[in-house]
């Protein structure tokens, strides 16, 4: 089987997918859409030698930031939360705006010559964990502890933000 | 190693293309849907769009910083996901509804 065609089959699934996500009724139906969506990603990944990114891809996406998404939509009971749509004149107008931003970069990327380096296409070993490791451990070790600090504020972030807030106001006048 | 067999079948040009048109899906779903935990998947996918076109430069012009840039995307992305969520839940608490339109009282 030729690769090209591997290429623009899982290019149709993954928009075909999207597309799905935005136009779904049922919140959950659009969250296993999206998994599908990111599971599409990471055959990209894969076909472009970024082993590491498809993992990382699979595991944070579609394995905690997704269960993530389905526990909120299963605690907050949306049965009684009939969506009412906007008017077909916005869908239009949204769709027309959001095709000639599409249709913009692609004319622009049509008419630029994009210049692949010869000398500079031997390492194709570069997707592998080892080599992102190291990477990620040496010259990008700044960030990478800022990452650390930034979870650490989101996870305290989330808990300060979930608790109750009667329990707030009674530990205020506690102290 | 061997080489990604993509490289030689498939241009740059169609990755970027790819990459476009989930980002512009995603902006579509942000304009048109009113259940805010939707939007916020629709951001997701947009930032995902971002991430494809990145991977597939670093891999087209054999240089790791794209790669690790796409795993710093998805650092932001999780710890951005986790505070959003805890804040669309309060606002649940507190107004009975997912109506992006009734989220404007957030301001002041």
């Amino acid at each position: 089987m030729n690769i090209e065609y591997i290429f623009y089959f899982l290019s149709a699934l993954t928009i075909i997918c999207a597309t799905m996500v935005v136009v779904s009724k049922h919140p959950i139906r659009s969250v296993l859409f999206l998994v599908a969506t990111f599971f599409c990603i990471s055959a990209h990944y894969i076909l472009l030698n970024a082993q590491f990114l498809a993992l990382v891809n699979i595991v944070v996406y579609a394995g905690a930031i997704m269960v993530l998404f389905l526990f909120v939509i299963m605690f907050l009971n949306l049965n009684d939360q009939m969506e009412h749509n906007k008017s077909p004149m916005f869908w239009l107008a949204a769709i027309v705006s959001a095709g000639s931003i599409f249709l913009m970069v692609v004319s622009a990327i049509g008419t630029t010559q994009l210049s692949i380096p010869e000398g500079n296409t031997e390492n194709y070993t570069l997707g592998l964990v080892e080599n992102i490791g190291m990477k990620l451990y040496t010259d990008y070790l700044f960030p990478m502890e800022i990452c650390s600090v930034l979870f650490l504020v989101a996870m305290i972030g989330a808990v300060l933000l979930s608790r109750k807030e009667n329990k707030m106001i009674s530990n205020s006048q506690i102290f | 190693m061997y080489k990604p067999d993509i490289i030689e079948h498939i241009s740059l040009n169609h990755y970027i293309i790819l990459g476009t048109a989930i980002f512009i899906i995603g902006l579509l779903g942000v304009l048109v849907r009113k259940n805010i935990i939707i939007v916020f998947m629709c951001i997701e996918l947009m930032l995902n769009g971002v991430n494809l076109i990145l991977a597939s430069t670093s891999t087209f012009y054999s240089d790791a910083g794209g790669q690790v840039m796409v795993f710093f995307t998805m650092a932001v992305a999780a710890a951005e996901v986790s505070v959003g969520l805890a804040i669309i839940v309060m606002m649940f608490k507190n107004l009975q509804s997912l109506n992006i339109d009734l989220f404007g009282r957030l301001k002041g």
